[in-house]
Parts: structure tokens; sequence; C-alpha cells
């Protein structure tokens, strides 16, 4: 059995424009110690995804479906029980560390609070356990460093800081939403690769959501591809990116600017897609290469076709492939 | 050889920080953005100007046209130093110079129709011209960004991230202008849009003749846009010369730091990649390391280092270090194809 088992998500938003479907009936299996990407652009429900499996999406939002976290459901558990498995068992990174700290805490303060809270460790005790996390984050000087304010710190040490106080409870699962978007690119590769040991070290499961592909291919062992709140493709890495089988992932890699090579870029014709309303269709369809008059009527079904890998299109893969 | 379109001599621009504690009377801090920058850009080539935020390329770019005060010389066409010009002077070579912005939306007037934004720098700079020959221009540039002309009367808000950077690459094109500097113009987009949007600027550097001064931290995208690069770090330039040298055969550490430091979409060379790591934070700005600025984080620094800023030409490129040298490592992952 799966760590965690995400079965036909549903996420709705209702707004004064109508009902948002951002995720539509998706569902994925994260083992323990894997590294799952959940790959997309902006507005394909990667990132609510992962709010409505923590019960974070916001007030006007609604999830339906199945989580199971270690054979137990927990999707839309009352905040008492969820808080109990968030921080503890699951865990979560967020884009900008400047916002998802609270800048009126020393860091001492934000940091013990999880332990006094979820291990009833004393402050003292608490404080020195923040103070070996910050430690094996690198971050330099950690015992003095504590005792400052968020601003205080560097965009790349406050996502250290993001990743330490995440890892204080020994979570099985690090759920990371775009953590290293913010940031240049030299610090973006020492945060992924102090992710990746830590990962390692930890045995922890990881799911990366992210729209880099780049990253993707440096850190993770699987990933699904998602468009307008849907699971297009679904590969070990790979494959995914050696062979792709579903015409929006051969489009996304086919339009981004490797560094490697000065190979033209292809770019996706027309526009991203609007959520509001039932989805009828493929959500790509209107951009897709390969469309059929099928593909606009008929959602196809996500399908697995070889060993982890699974793909929703209505053309066959030598077709897409070729 | 005619004179490049385009010249900046030993570019400098300060700040004065002045901070709420500071006594009125005090010499508030300078922090040095442009520390000594020159470039000769020539016509129908794209310079991409590229480093870490906080590095001084957007500043260098807005001092290129009197946006900020700027010291050292801007020299036009060979002749015309843009920075001794009167605001009234240099109102003639704006419309020779256009820009375009990083946040699409915000970068246009949420007020204003399409056709009102992209006809402003007409009424501006070619006031003489009348109101049907204006809205024809408009028509016929809303055409080249790929815009429709029924979306003319249609306000900002209505469009999409990569269709509000169309009306702002209409809008600067509108005036034809010889030189257009484009600040992150892809950076706020997705992959599949951004993809969208260079192929437009492409077609339109090929088909007007366009010089483009292209800034980006995403080096993938420079390498596939630019003729040239220069790569900044606290305000100095590192390393610069043309693009395909510069990519697979980096000399300056830190050139090779930034290169080694872009995922490239593959799990194989993703795995095997090396990274080169530089020690610690970046400095102060306002307090950099005397001598060359990379040498309090770079592998490679020695003693002199901290006592000579270093100044190098290797293989006809420039490259300020003391110690140059290739990086195997770094090659092994970009010159092979």
């Amino acid at each position: 059995m799966a760590l965690l088992e995400v079965n036909d998500i549903n996420v709705r938003f209702d707004t004064p424009e109508g009902e948002i479907h951002a995720v539509n009936g998706v569902s994925f299996a994260l083992e323990r110690g894997e590294a799952l990407g959940i790959v997309g652009e902006s507005g394909s429900g990667k990132s609510q995804l992962s709010f409505s499996i923590l019960g974070l999406l916001a007030a006007n939002g609604r999830a339906s479906g199945s989580v199971k976290f270690d054979g137990r459901e927990i999707l839309n558990l009352p905040d008492a029980e969820l808080n109990k498995i968030r921080s503890e068992r699951i865990a979560m990174v967020f884009q900008d560390p400047m916002t998802a700290l609270n800048p009126y805490m020393r860091i001492s303060d934000q940091m013990a609070e999880v332990l006094t809270l979820h291990k009833g460790l004393s402050k003292r005790d608490a404080i020195a356990e923040a103070v070996r996390m910050l430690d094996a984050v690198k971050i330099p000087d950690a015992k003095n460093r504590v005792r400052l304010f968020p601003h205080e710190f560097s965009g790349g040490m406050r996502q250290r800081v993001m990743i330490a106080m995440a890892l204080l409870c020994k979570p099985d699962v690090l759920i990371a939403d775009e953590p290293t978007t913010a940031l240049d690119v030299t610090v973006q590769a020492q945060i992924m690769d102090l992710l990746g040991e830590l990962r390692r070290e930890l045995g922890m499961a990881t799911v990366l959501i992210t729209h880099d592909l780049g990253v993707v291919a440096g850190f993770c062992e699987r990933a699904i591809v998602m468009y307008g709140g849907q699971v297009m493709e679904e590969a070990p890495v790979d494959p995914l990116f050696a062979q792709p089988t579903h015409p929006y992932t051969k489009g996304l890699l086919g339009a981004l600017p490797r560094l490697d090579t000065d190979r033209a870029m292809t770019p996706i014709r027309g526009n991203p897609p609007n959520m509001t309303g039932m989805p009828t269709g493929c959500p790509f369809c209107p951009r897709c290469d390969f469309v059929e008059e099928i593909c606009a009527r008929q959602m196809p079904p996500l399908t697995g076709f070889a060993e982890g890998r699974a793909r929703a299109c209505h053309r066959a893969i030598e077709e897409v492939a070729a | 050889m005619s004179a490049p379109l385009i010249e900046a001599r030993d570019l400098r621009v300060t700040f004065d920080i002045r901070r709420a504690s500071d006594l009125p009377w005090s010499t508030p801090p300078r922090l040095r953005a442009v520390n000594g920058v020159s470039f000769a850009l020539e016509e129908g080539k794209t310079l991409g100007i590229v480093g870490e935020s906080g590095c001084g390329k957007s500043t260098l770019a807005r001092a290129l046209i009197q946006m900020l005060p700027a010291e050292g010389q801007v020299i036009w066409q060979g002749e015309t130093d843009l920075l001794e010009l009167s605001p009234r002077q240099m109102l003639k070579y704006r419309s020779d110079i256009q820009m375009i912005f990083q946040d699409p939306l915000a970068s246009l007037d949420p007020r204003m129709t399409v056709g009102e934004i992209i006809a402003e720098p007409l009424r501006t700079h070619r006031p003489k011209m009348g109101r049907k020959e204006r809205r024809e221009k408009v028509r016929q540039v809303m055409e080249k960004v790929g815009l429709l002309p029924n979306q003319i009367n249609r306000y900002p808000h209505e469009f999409s991230g990569g269709q509000c950077q169309r009306i702002g690459i209409a809008r600067a094109l509108v005036v034809e202008p010889k030189l257009l500097i484009c600040d992150e113009p892809v950076s706020a987009l997705d992959v599949s849009i951004q993809a969208q949007v260079i192929a437009l600027l492409e077609d339109l550097r090929r088909d007007l003749g366009l010089t483009i001064i292209f800034i980006a931290h995403d080096l993938s995208v420079v390498r596939h846009v630019c003729d040239e690069v220069m790569v900044l770090y606290l305000g100095r330039m590192m390393e610069a010369g043309p693009t395909e040298r510069l990519f697979t055969a980096p000399q300056h550490p830190y050139t090779q730091a930034l290169l080694s430091a872009v995922p490239i979409p593959d799990p194989e060379v993703e795995r095997s990649k090396k990274l080169i790591a530089l020690e610690g934070d970046l400095p102060s700005p306002l307090n950099p390391p005397s001598g060359c600025p990379l040498r309090t984080r770079c592998p490679r620094a020695s003693e002199i280092c901290a006592s000579e800023p270093p100044t190098a030409t290797v293989e006809g490129r420039e490259v300020h270090c003391h110690h140059p040298g290739p990086a195997p490592e770094v090659q092994a992952v970009l010159a092979e194809r």
C-alpha cells in the first residue's frame, strides 16, 4: 500500500464569475521515500491539489474525493485532527518564505512553537532542537542567528529556515510548492541540492510542485504533468523526458529553452484555458496539434500503458510520439 | 565598419542611500549599482545582459535612456552622447529607443483601451499625425504582434499575460524604434507562452532590423535569443562576448557557477552534472569587496584579487578575472551538442 493515495480529487471554487473547476478528478499515489514531481503551468491546479490534501483551501473552495494517508482517510477532516497530521506527518514548504514566516516572531520562537505544540518539548529543548535543524540545513552560525527575525535573512537563507521548520517533526511526506521559484539560479541549485540530501538522509517522501521541468529532471524519480486541472501524463522521469507520449508534454518540452543546445524553441499556440464551468472534453484540445473531433466532446481517461506510465489522450502513442 | 548603434563607455550609476536614522547633514552611504560598464552594440544585433537579482542589469538599461542619472558616456550612432542631452533634446531620441517591461499587466494603464495604449507614443512623438493615419498605424502594428483588430477597444485586464506582453510590444514598435530594450520580457510568462513571445521578438527583429538589448536572469532563454552576452555581478561586468563561445567555453568563475546552476530538462544530464558552488551569500552592495567583487565567494581567489580590480582579454572576449580559465565540468555539459 502506498503511503499517500489520492483518488479522484475535485476542487471547486465559488466565485462571483461562476464556479471554477480548479482540479478535476486527479489521482496519484506516493510511495514511502519517493520523490514525485507535479508539473504544470499557472492555473493547472497543481497547487490547489496539494492544498486540498492538507485542508488548506481558501474559504470559498471545496474538495471532494479521497485522500488516504497511511491507510486512513484524511480529506476534509476537522482541523483539530488535521493539525496532528500536518507538520508531524506531512509538512509543507511554500514558494515565498517571506510571507509564509511570521514577520513579528523571532525564528527561534516560530520554530520552537512547532515542537512545543506537537512534541510537548520544553521551550529550551525546542530551541536547542531548532538550532540543530538550522545546522542541518547549513545556516552558518545557527546558534546566534536563531534569534533573528525573518527579514534579517536573505531569500535563500529564509527558504532554508522554512525547510528546517518543516522538517522539525521528521515528517513522512514533504510537500514543496515551488520552493525555489522566487530564488536566483545559483541559490536554487543549492536549495535543491539540500532538499535532495535531506530527503535521502531522512528517507522522506517528497512531492515537488513546480512549473520548472529542469528542476523536476534533477530532483524527481517520477512526475505527473497537469493541464487545466487534469492529469495529462504520468511517468518516471527518464521516459517522460526522453519519449513523452502526450501532446502537451511534448509541446512543453519543445517550447522549453535548453541551456545545453541552441535548438530553436517551438511555441505551443493559443492561450491557457478558462477554468470557469465544467470542462467538456480535453482542456488542451484548442491548442493541440493532434486534435480530433472527439477531443472537444469527451475527456480521455488516464490510462496506464506500461509500468508506471499513464496518459490521457485519444490519439495513439505512435501517432503522438513520432 | 560603421559605428555601433549604441555604445556605453565607463557607465556608472550611484544611489545615495539615506536612512531614516541618518542626520540630515551627514554624507549618506553610496551604492554603486552600475560600476564602470562599457559595451558596444552593432545595429541588428541582440545583446543579452544577465546576472542575478541586484546585479544592476535593469539599472544599466534605465541609465542608457536617462531614466536614471548616470555618469560616463552613452554614444548613439557614433556621434551623440545621450547623457549630455537635456530632457527636451532627449525626446527626439526616445522614439528611436523603446522599452518593454517584465510585468505586462502592471506596465499598461488599466483605464486605457488597447487602441489608446498603443496610440499614445504616436501622440507624443508624432503629434502632427492625423487621427485616421494613427488608427491605421495602430491596426498595422497590432496585426504584426498577433493581436486581432476587434480587440482594439478592450481593456488590459481582459487579456492574459502573454497577450498583455504583445500589447506592450506593439506600443513600443508603433514609433518604429531602432533599439528595443526588453527588461525581463518573458520571465513572468508560462513556458508555452514564453516561447510564443520569444518567437515574436525574433520575427520582428528579422523583419524590422531591430537592435535589441535583452535583460534576463534565465540563461537558457538568453542563449536562444542573443548574439552577444554580458554577465554582471554587483554592478560590474564579469565576462562578455559572443553568446555561443561564452556559453560553451566560459572563462570567468562566476559565469561558470551561473551556468552550472541552471537546471537542464534532461534527467540523465542533471544526474551527472556537477555544480560549481559559490560560497556564502551575495555581499552587501553598499559595502562590496575591494578589488574583484567576486573574490569573497570565488573558488580561485588569491591575494591579488583583493587589491586590484581585474581586466583581461581571453580569445577576443572580455573576462574580468585575475585567474581566467576553462572549467571542464561545465564545458562537458554545455559543449557537446
